[in-house]
């Protein structure tokens, strides 16, 4: 049984929207698909400025997953500009092999949750429990 | 005939995998994303895969550049590539590969040049093994979903 087939009972079609914010194509894809799965409508950008350039323009989610280590800003100075503008949807920090000062300087920007990559499906699933519980 | 085919090619595939899981070549979460692929996205491992063979290359290249110059290595922009390898290594389950970049990483923080040519030099071979089992496996499984065509032509819609 693919994922999308058991997941078919959670679509949260409508009920959540959500950001993706990563320089790695390979990352953007997958969390992308990921999140189509779970009937999340999504928007993918490619580093923290154009992040908070998007929530500038207007446009809100529920849901921000955000990577730290990306060119001209990265997760941790989007994070707490994002805050700073009083943007207060869910931030799940996502990072490849982070050492506990990388981690904790990063959750201290002001991130809901954090993840290791890779994303699975059972992390974001925790990740949007926390959102369904917000609300 | 056809239908032995179709099972002989099954069997290589398993074959195939087992043994680059054993290897440490493959993690879980290469499975995990065989399981993201459906009748909706039924490319979606060979197109995500294409887009991190695309994308490695462009930073090994990057990489090798990086370290030409002995006295001008740019450290921290090796440190950036490596972060983007290895978040799109792990993302696939490519293991090997992403414990090499752990590796290189250690030694460009520490401005190890010696260091980071010869974890260079090791990251190109395990990805270029990675990207050939990963060619006969995409291989096999078309072979496998041809077969599995023609066995069963009346089920074509």
């Amino acid at each position: 049984m693919s994922t999308s087939q058991a997941l078919s009972v959670t679509s949260l079609k409508g009920e959540v929207t959500a950001l993706v914010v990563d320089d790695d194509k390979v990352s953007q894809v997958i969390h992308h698909h990921l999140l189509n799965i779970l009937g999340i409508e999504n928007h993918v950008v490619g580093n923290g400025k154009e992040a908070v350039e998007i929530h500038l323009s207007g446009k809100k989610f529920n849901l921000i997953l955000m990577d730290r280590d990306m060119p001209v800003m990265n997760g941790i100075e989007a994070t707490k500009k994002l805050r700073d503008m009083g943007i207060r949807s869910t931030i799940a920090g996502v990072s490849s092999h982070s050492v506990s000062q990388e981690r904790q300087a990063f959750i201290e920007a002001g991130l809901d949750d954090y993840h290791e990559k890779p994303l699975s499906v059972a992390k974001l699933l925790s990740v949007v429990s926390k959102i369904m519980h917000k609300a | 005939m056809l239908g032995w085919g179709v099972e002989f090619l099954w069997a290589e595939m398993n074959r195939l995998l087992s043994l680059l899981f054993h290897q440490g070549v493959l993690d879980e979460q290469f499975l995990q994303l065989q399981q993201l692929q459906d009748e909706s996205s039924p490319n979606f491992v060979s197109e995500v895969i294409t887009i991190y063979f695309h994308e490695s290359e462009k930073l090994l290249r990057n990489l090798r550049l990086l370290l030409m110059d002995r006295e001008l290595s740019d450290y921290k922009k090796m440190e950036i590539h490596l972060n983007q390898m290895m978040g799109s290594s792990s993302s696939i389950g490519a293991k090997r590969v992403c414990n090499v970049c752990v590796a290189f990483r250690a030694a460009s923080e520490q401005n190890n040049h010696a260091g980071c040519l010869r974890a260079l030099e090791l990251l190109e071979h395990e990805y270029c093994y990675l990207k050939n089992k990963l060619h006969e496996l995409f291989q096999i499984e078309q072979q496998r979903a041809l077969a599995s065509g023609a066995r069963y032509p009346a089920h074509q819609n």
